[in-house]
């Protein structure tokens, strides 16, 4: 390789990592920082050490966290709530999918356009709103009858289990399916459901892989302006509102440190685990839109 | 089949979204043992309604502009016309927004009865114009940066797009702390590459760098999003566009000018539309960060949404803002697409 | 929320931050109260020549100045008081909404059920004006106090004073022992005033065992157990006896003078329900006028947003 174009690449990768280290460093100061007591923790901030698991390192501040707040707790409810909104939403969703695509009824084509134009409708406007019906709204569970759904799981699933989005996907997929399929498990005596448990489903592996990990991360990482609004029990918050917790009496960095490295680091390691599918997941929303 | 998920959809995302057109029409509040009354426009009137005042400089006997111990001239204060009910009912328990000088020492000034929702909107307005080319534009420079064959640029891209899968909360407190006034990360590492040059600045606790601060970091951690929309846009180019861009010898400006951008119009259109929708949504990071402060300089209309509908209770004012923040974001998503088709 | 019906006797001697009343019904009743002072060193104070004031002789706006101003001026500490700004919520009505009384002023004047004229009458701009100044010559540390070292400040040295509550009074008395000072809070003008809180025990409307619960109630407020509950979590018994049971609290005791303060200086906060909302405007026309905003322009807002949130209520009557 010619000189120049050596040089041309080493200034590349510069680049490239130049730009890495900008995108990394607040991660890696945030995991450090987990294990450093305080004072080393802000004197280290005013030199590179602030990057470098130097001095006083031990897992304290993890012990003390989990003595501050129920971190195993929020840990639960964020994983639920975000699971069975995960589980609902993609068998609604595609079954509705399945009903746009293959079923003709009346309205379908004005029905679907509506979901559609809620695609612009942000949550943030309709927050205050759907607080007035939530806390109106009766719910049978084990306790017997409540008058509202203030305070519990479900006010913090069921509203966010349809979406515009995810319908589209599925939508978008199930076009490019090949109709003859249907067509032969039909003329077979199947049922509309049976056709969509045993012919569809089986081909959309890569389309419901997408449609999880876009909500995974709608869910897991949004739960703040909801619950803030709707859930005031401490049995039901999220992790998200867990954070409070560290800023009530006694504020240590350190420790706020350590739990935003709890709840974040699975997070990354199931990125970096499934980053291809994490980022076609992303690419999918692109490429037809 | 349809019927569950129409239903939801229906239930949670399209009732409320007409009853917050509803609401912002009445004074309904969370809890309130009076009955709701419609107001008509009245929380409109209330949140846009502006009224202008002219003041000119005091005056002695003489007829002199009476100057101040620096030389400028002495205005009469406004609060004498606001809190004025007899002389200048208009102005009324309005609030100064801001003032403009006009010529003879003559002031404009622009009141209104209710500054921080106008400062919530000015701020939100700003945020997304500066946020929305920005990150566009830096996504667009990543993706073609990636887009290279190089050997482990898949280890790049896994950096770049990190910051996405974390969420808005964690970040916000991260930059919190990178953008503290004493012990910040940020201040230390501008002093090194300044050799101690750089005087430290309290970022989120100065009017004029808080709201340039969350932007930075917002787009920070969204621009990896943006950069794999681009990606996929530039993964659909045919590899022989690029080869007879070769052959006919074009630069690499004339290459991307000619070749890549065109090809990449429905890709601009759709991350221009998220982007604008995200930027017009700012949040999580003033809750986490400044909660609007200091001085309204980081307020935004869904947090004022927030602190009106839910934090005072009242549901009417939260609405309104609602409505708002909707037409904005109708009246921009229509206007791209108004753009972008006219030259189609 | 239902009155209580609990027999008046058994509250002879509560503190009155520790009874919820309202409309002359008894609504609630905390088992403990809290009060703030100014946490202080004596040695601080004697090297800088300030006088130590006493529940009855407190500082008066003058002194408590001058003394702010020589201890910023002997560069030994990086800020002369810290006001707790890092705490935004409930501490800065509770803890700054009595300054403003002092001053004559209040959030909510309780006759008129207004707050123009009482948060931004000539008391309430005086108040603003001098809170103010506090922060224009870097006496105090701004909205932007970071929260560890609001905690940590003080006893590392980095503030002079505190103004604090008690329930951060053990932490000060370890670090410091004989040397630590708690002091009542200075004299604007109409006397030292303090906030009084605690929370509360009540019943709900709707609640289908009210005596049941009237009587737990009542049974947990025997002094017995309010000292129990004190010597537990460290904070002010609500009865002179229950204090005398709780060695902290009782005569002699480190934090003695606690009891004092709430008995003497504590004025309840606008016994109204309109104080969720003016609560939250408080805070905001304070960390304003902290920043910058002019004082009567931003008094002029909060009163006029407190007054139409209370009219859109009906007066919450």
């Amino acid at each position: 390789m010619p000189a120049h174009k050596l040089l041309g690449m080493a200034l590349r990768y510069l680049l490239l990592i130049w730009i890495a280290m900008i995108f990394i460093f607040p991660i890696v100061f945030m995991v450090i920082s987990s294990l450093k007591p305080d004072l080393q923790l802000l004197s280290d901030s005013s030199s590179l050490r602030a990057f470098l698991p130097v001095g006083d390192i031990s897992p304290t501040n993890y012990l003390s966290a989990f003595d501050r707040a129920p971190i195993l707790l929020f840990i639960f409810n964020s994983v639920l709530i975000t699971g069975i909104t995960i589980v609902f939403s993609l068998f609604l969703c595609s079954l509705a999918a399945f009903s746009f695509v293959f079923l003709s009824w009346r309205g379908q084509g004005v029905i679907f356009a509506i979901i559609l134009a809620t695609f612009i409708v942000p949550f943030e406007t309709i927050a205050v709103p759907l607080l007035l019906i939530v806390n109106n709204l009766p719910w049978i569970g084990l306790e017997g009858i409540k008058n509202s759904w203030i305070n519990s799981y479900h006010v913090q699933i069921i509203p966010f289990i349809a979406d515009a989005l995810t319908i589209f996907l599925f939508v978008q997929y199930f076009r490019d399916l090949p109709k003859d399929l249907i067509e032969a498990s039909r003329i077979d005596g199947a049922t509309w459901f049976q056709v969509y448990r045993r012919v569809i489903m089986p081909l959309s592996g890569p389309i419901i892989a997408t449609a999880a990990i876009l909500k995974f991360l709608m869910m897991y990482n949004n739960q703040l302006l909801w619950p803030i609004m709707v859930v005031q029990e401490e049995s039901y918050r999220p992790v998200m509102l867990g954070l409070q917790y560290f800023f009530q009496l006694n504020t240590q960095w350190g420790e706020i440190m350590a739990y935003l490295t709890i709840i974040t680091i699975p997070v990354l390691i199931f990125y970096l685990l499934l980053q291809k599918a994490f980022i076609a997941s992303i690419a999918s929303t692109g490429i037809k839109g | 089949m349809a019927l569950p998920a129409c239903l939801l959809v229906f239930t949670f995302l399209i009732l409320p979204f007409f009853m917050a057109f509803g609401l912002s029409l009445t004074n309904q509040r969370l809890v309130s043992p009076n009955p709701t009354e419609f107001v008509g426009l009245d929380n409109f009137k209330k949140m846009l309604g502006v009224s202008f005042l002219i003041i000119e400089p005091e005056m002695d006997e003489a007829g002199h502009i009476k100057l101040d111990n620096e030389g400028n001239p002495i205005y009469p204060r406004v609060r004498n016309f606001t809190r004025n009910q007899e002389d200048f009912p208009q102005f009324y328990k309005k609030r100064e927004w801001f003032q403009l000088g006009l010529q003879d020492g003559k002031v404009l000034v622009v009141l209104s009865q209710d500054v921080v929702f106008l400062k919530a909107l000015a701020n939100t307005m700003l945020f997304a114009l500066v946020v929305c080319p920005v990150q566009a534009g830096l996504a667009l420079f990543l993706a073609l940066l990636i887009n290279q064959p190089l050997r482990g640029i898949n280890i790049f891209r896994t950096i770049y797009f990190a910051p996405v899968v974390i969420s808005m909360v964690v970040v916000s407190m991260l930059w919190r702390f990178i953008y503290d006034g004493q012990n910040g990360l940020l201040n230390t590492l501008m002093q090194m590459f300044s050799f101690g040059l750089f005087e430290p600045i309290d970022w989120l606790g100065n009017t004029s760098t808080a709201l340039p601060a969350i932007m930075a970091m917002s787009v920070w951690q969204g621009v990896g999003f943006h950069m794999v929309i681009w990606l996929s846009g530039l993964q659909t180019i045919p590899l022989s566009h690029y080869e007879v861009a070769r052959i006919e010898g074009a630069t690499r400006w004339q290459t991307f000018r000619y070749v890549t951008w065109p090809s990449l119009r429905n890709t601009a259109i759709l991350v221009m539309v998220i982007i604008t929708m995200q930027a017009f949504t700012l949040y999580p990071q003033i809750q986490v960060m400044t909660r609007g402060g200091p001085l309204d300089s980081t307020q935004s209309l869904v947090f004022q949404a927030v602190i009106r509908g839910y934090e005072k209770q009242d549901i009417s004012g939260g609405s309104a803002i609602s409505v708002i923040l909707f037409l904005l974001v109708l009246s921009i998503s229509l206007f791209q697409r108004y753009l972008t088709r006219e030259k189609n | 929320m239902a009155p209580l019906s609990i027999d008046e006797s058994k509250l002879d001697g509560f503190l009155p931050g520790a009874l919820g009343r309202w409309n002359g019904e008894l609504y609630a009743v905390g088992l403990w109260d809290a009060a703030c002072a100014i946490f202080a060193r004596k040695s601080v104070l004697e090297a800088n020549g300030i006088r130590i004031p006493t529940l009855d002789n407190p500082w008066n706006q003058e002194e408590f100045d001058a003394a702010l101003v020589t201890l910023q001026g002997s560069g030994d500490f990086e800020y002369a008081l810290d006001l707790g700004m890092a705490w935004t919520g409930e501490w800065y009505p509770y803890a700054f909404g009595p300054f403003l009384q002092s001053f004559g002023g209040d959030i909510i004047n309780v006759e008129t059920n207004m707050a123009n004229d009482a948060l931004n009458g000539d008391a309430g701009i005086a108040f603003g004006e001098f809170w103010q100044s506090l922060f224009a010559r870097d006496l105090v540390p701004g909205t932007s106090q970071d929260g560890a070292d609001r905690e940590t400040g003080f006893i590392e040295g980095q503030y002079a004073l505190q103004w604090n509550g008690n329930w951060a009074a053990l932490p000060a008395l370890d670090a410091f022992g004989d040397d630590m000072l708690f002091l009542p809070a200075p004299d604007f003008g109409t006397g030292p005033k303090i906030g009084a809180a605690s929370w509360q025990f009540g019943i709900s409307a709707t609640s289908e065992h009210k005596d049941g619960a009237s009587a737990f109630i009542e049974f947990a407020i025997q002094d017995k157990y309010l000292s129990a509950f004190s010597q537990g979590i460290g904070l002010i018994p609500p009865t002179a006896e229950a204090s005398a049971m709780t060695p902290n609290y009782s005569a002699g005791g480190p934090l003695e003078v606690f009891y004092g303060l709430s008995n003497e200086q504590a004025t309840l906060r606008a016994v109204t329900p309109a104080y969720v909302v003016a609560g939250k405007v408080f805070e905001k026309a304070m960390a304003d006028i902290a920043n910058g905003a002019d004082v009567a322009d931003t008094l002029d807002t909060a009163a006029d947003e407190i007054d139409a949130d209370i009219d859109q209520n009906s007066g919450y009557q």
